[in-house]
């Protein structure tokens, strides 16, 4: 595919840097940094977005192999490589992540006042370290990339976050550090056993079933942690709530998903084993998640904490296709992904357009907003529908299909998935009522002004994703297909074979 | 005898006193150029390292490989970056005497003779050269009774130490008949070459060298010192003596008792893992940078010893690793520690660099970068270096070491994250004076190599290899 043997993955996932250098060398006084600093941030994101796009045209949707290799030597007695491609798993999450960068960057355009400069920077750092990871094909490369996103977001909650950023901004580092250092040394375990830390390569090489199990939770502990799965998910309220709310989109939007990712990427291929004996932990874990997370949602005051339990419960769905190691599940679980990126950064947008006019996100502090202001108004529903799962929008394919193949698996994990879905509408109907419908209660609600010209430029792209999204999901599906089919058939395998070991 | 072999000791020794007998003879004070001087004796000193051959010399005393080549350049390079570090620190606080960066350059010779040591009274002679320059120049600021105390306390300490490893000497040179490294190794090569008082000597060598690279038990008096000593001064304790000691200990553990592994290696995986649980716990409660620096030093100490405790080959080479990329962002810390000044007066609390984000954040930046560097967050160098020692510990299967590792470099995050906080989220409290060019070299020297290690590891990991090489055979 990378015929001219150009690097266009690695142009992406580093020009971001390049903007940031320029940023940062602007001198001059506040206003000409902070303008500046503004439009190089987008200009640079678009450009890379535009490139991504290449990534979406000259993808070869029928093969399962990694496509856009790079390989550069890097520690070559170690068997570490700098290597980069993406596959059907991979590419889609790229684009997701070029797509809300600068979405993001355009959503904070007057919301952030203060440090603009750092704050343009941290994000495009945040960009290459999201997209990097995504397209790692080395166990190594991968983590720094994985670990590296900390550092902006970290500084990007505790610099620009609300009341309780301090801890929040500790919370979100300590938890998942935590987490990480224990997969760190599985992937030790591994590049020394297998003398190599290439994803590809390792694919090829046999774990042993003893070790499978202490590598299944070691990885568990990083990615349940990302993900969040129920009882780790505690960072990620706490961390939407004070993050700015370009903040929570991208932790929505991109951040979760490097845990699920983690799962398909690693766990599944490399411990298939171990990965089909837990299971059903799994299963256990992701229908509380679904179930406990929605009540708890119902029960939130903060507009922020409503959304953000409900991505622990939708989060819980992926796990679900995940584990459920078929086609429809697979697929559903990755289809979910994107689609909660989309609607759930959405969702959060929403929330900032409100809390840039009124400087609170309590919902009781609303109502009858929709009234006053009817095109927000519009989007809002938009987006609730969307995350409730109305047939024909985006979320609604992802959950179904996942319901599917987790049927297959057992019924009962379906209707706890399924349980989560009516869960989810009660609580985000309950939210839109609350905060659009009713009567005015507080007077000085009635002089909002309706969207601005730069927050439709924001929301018009997500709305055409999630209608694109919902009303012809092939042109996503398509891109997984083979990938996902060769990932069922490589877990099969692995398994018919350890059957027959163990009959023998 | 073939003496030339220790020729860039030689030239160090000689420059020093022409440089001592030279800034004795002028009236006026001579300070600024003597630190050049001294500076451009320890890089002849380097130069001469690297085009130094292989071999032993003077009657088997000095030894000469790629391993002490490795290290010798570490400790030359950080104690001419401790001397650039004192430079304007001293004028301010009216230390400005010719003799310090003068004591500073013959304690780096100490260094390297203990580096290159292959005797146990070699070992002993450069020690006592390193550290009765420290003892002075951690007492040098006179008026002070802070430094004062911590030059006594250092003394009183570090006395005790050399004395017990030369007991410790003693008692191997006692049931072995020898104190060459080679004819020990040899001795200790048979199996009823080994008795119960080599043991014993041994863990009192042990003991005497943890004393000089802080490890716990024996880091009392750590915090201590490194508050009470001028700040310079702490920089340089903190990197090249450790690097030698550390040097010291690889070489005789791995060396002359190579084959008392399973006698030893307990002892060095108890100091590790105390080490590195101190070192995460004992930081939190800091509120001075320079004891913070302290139990932070102990901590880092532990994850190097990490190395040494699986005493593999893969092992030695994640400990150089550890201390040549510790040495760069400690040395880079301790710069924007001694530029820290409000009016003149130098500070040294955590809350005194509050919003030094806005105020300074070319400075912020460097230190933000050392810190996250030392809490091991990829892809700064801090986290290359965790990264081979903990692969040395889970090849030799030493699970609990690394598990111990990881779980306290998470809590030592704390600490590391709690100054980035007070950097960048919290207010200013009035701006720091301007940082002096030395100083702003100095951060973004190691600033640059801490940011890019990432990009060209293979030379370093080769040069570590050589040394491991060299030492293990």
């Amino acid at each position: 595919m990378n015929a001219a043997g150009f690097p266009l993955l690695s142009l992406i996932t580093f020009l971001p840097l390049a903007g940031a250098a320029i940023i940062m060398s602007v001198r001059g006084d506040e206003a000409v940094v902070a303008r500046n600093a503004r439009w190089t941030a987008l200009w640079t994101s678009l450009i890379v977005f535009l490139l991504s796009l290449i990534l979406w045209a000259r993808f070869d949707q029928s093969s399962a192999a990694f496509q856009f290799v790079e390989k550069v030597s890097w520690l070559p007695e170690f068997g570490v490589g700098y290597h980069m491609g993406v596959d059907g798993i991979s590419v889609l999450f790229v684009l997701l992540s070029t797509a809300l960068t600068p979405i993001c960057i355009l959503a904070s355009w007057e919301a952030i006042e203060t440090r603009v400069r750092e704050y343009m920077v941290a994000f495009l750092i945040l960009e290459t370290m999201m997209v990097g990871m995504f397209a790692a094909l080395d166990f190594i490369v991968f983590y720094v990339f994985f670990e590296a996103v900390l550092i902006p977001m970290f500084l990007i909650i505790g610099v620009w976050g609300g009341a309780r950023r301090v801890y929040a901004a500790f919370k979100f580092f300590l938890y998942t550090l935590l987490g990480s250092v224990l997969m760190l040394l599985a992937i030790l375990y591994l590049w020394y056993n297998a003398g190599t830390t290439d994803i590809p390569q390792l694919f090829e090489y046999q774990v042993p079933r003893a070790a499978q199990t202490w590598i299944f939770f070691a990885f568990l502990a990083s990615f349940a942690v990302k993900v969040p799965m129920w009882p780790v998910h505690t960072w990620l309220p706490d961390a939407h709530v004070e993050a700015p709310t370009a903040g929570s989109v991208i932790l929505a939007g991109v951040l979760l998903k490097m845990g699920a990712y983690g799962f398909l990427r690693f766990t599944l291929p490399l411990l298939p084993e171990a990965s089909a004996a837990f299971a059903p932990l799994i299963f256990v874990l992701s229908v509380v998640a679904v179930v406990y997370t929605s009540l708890v949602a119902l029960a939130q005051e903060d507009m922020k904490k409503l959304i953000a339990y409900s991505s622990v419960a939708h989060m819980g769905i992926v796990t679900i296709g995940i584990f459920t190691f078929n086609q429809q599940g697979l697929a559903g679980a990755l289809f979910t992904m994107l689609a909660h990126g989309v609607v759930s950064g959405a969702l959060f947008l929403c929330v900032g357009v409100l809390y840039d006019r009124v400087h609170s996100r309590e919902i009781q502090r609303y109502g009858g907003v929709a009234a006053i202001m009817p095109s927000y108004g519009l989007v809002f529903l938009f987006f609730t529908m969307a995350s409730v799962g109305l047939p024909g929008l985006a979320n609604f394919v992802g959950e179904f299909l996942v319901i599917v193949g987790a049927w297959r698996v057992n019924p009962w994990v379906a209707f706890g998935a399924a349980l989560g879905m009516i869960l989810g509408a009660a609580y985000m109907l309950y939210l839109y009522r609350r905060v659009s419908f009713g009567k005015v209660t507080r007077e000085d609600l009635r002089a909002l002004l309706d969207l601005r010209p730069r927050e439709y430029a924001v929301f018009a792209p997500l709305i055409l994703l999630t209608l694109w999204m919902g009303v012809y999901p092939q042109s996503f599906l398509s891109f997984f297909e083979a990938s996902v089919a060769n990932l069922v058939a490589r877990h099969e395998a692995a398994l018919g074979a350890a059957r027959l070991a163990g009959i023998q | 005898m073939i003496w030339t072999l220790a020729l860039p000791e030689l030239a160090l020794a000689v420059s020093g006193l022409i440089i001592l007998a030279a800034g004795v003879i002028p009236k006026q004070d001579t300070f600024f150029p003597v630190s050049m001087a001294c500076v451009g004796a320890l890089l002849l000193a380097a130069v001469l390292v690297l085009g130094q051959g292989e071999g032993t010399a003077l009657g088997g005393h000095y030894v000469a490989d790629a391993f002490s080549n490795f290290m010798k350049v570490l400790a030359i390079g950080a104690a001419a970056v401790g001397i650039l570090l004192s430079l304007d620190f001293n004028e301010k606080e009216g230390l400005a005497r010719f003799e310090f960066p003068v004591l500073m350059l013959f304690a780096t010779l100490g260094m390297m003779v203990m580096i290159s040591a292959n005797d146990l009274l070699a070992l002993y002679l450069g020690l006592e050269l390193l550290s009765l320059p420290l003892y002075v120049i951690a007492a040098f600021n006179r008026d002070s009774s802070r430094s004062a105390e911590a030059g006594l306390k250092y003394f009183v300490l570090g006395a005790l130490a050399s004395g017990l490893l030369l007991y410790g000497s003693s008692l191997v040179y006692g049931f072995a008949g020898t104190t060459n490294f080679d004819r020990l190794g040899e001795a200790f090569a048979e199996p009823h070459g080994i008795s119960a008082g080599v043991i014993v000597g041994i863990v009192f060598v042990i003991t005497g060298l943890a004393f000089k690279v802080s490890a716990v038990p024996f880091h009392m008096w750590t915090p201590d010192v490194y508050e009470g000593a001028p700040t310079p001064v702490t920089a340089f304790f903190a990197s090249a003596p450790k690097v030698a000691a550390i040097a010291l200990l690889a070489r005789v553990l791995l060396g002359p008792f190579g084959d008392l592994v399973a006698q030893w290696q307990q002892v060095i995986l108890l100091v590790s893992i105390g080490s590195m649980i101190l070192g995460a716990f004992a930081a939190i409660g800091q509120r001075n940078l320079k004891r913070l620096m302290a139990y932070s030093s102990i901590g880092h100490v532990g994850y190097a010893l990490m190395g040494l405790a699986v005493g593999s080959d893969i092992g030695l080479r994640g400990l150089l690793i550890y201390m040549a990329i510790y040495v760069f962002m400690n040395l880079g810390t301790f710069a924007v520690l001694v530029a820290m000044r409000r009016q003149g007066r130098a500070v040294e609390g955590v809350d005194d660099l509050a919003g030094l984000g806005r105020t300074d954040p070319v400075m912020a930046m460097w230190m933000a970068v050392f810190m996250f560097s030392m809490a091991g967050i990829p892809p700064l160098a801090g986290f290359f270096g965790k990264l081979y020692v903990f692969l040395a510990a889970v090849q030799g299967g030493f699970w609990t070491l690394a598990v111990v590792g990881v779980l306290t470099s998470v809590i030592s995050a704390y600490y590391y994250l709690r100054i980035v906080k007070v950097m960048y989220f919290d207010a200013p409290i009035g701006s720091l004076d301007r940082a002096p060019a030395s100083l702003t070299v100095v951060m973004a020297g190691t600033g640059l190599f801490t940011l890019l290690f990432a990009l060209w590891p293979a030379p370093m990991l080769a040069a570590a290899q050589a040394a491991a090489t060299a030492l293990l055979g």
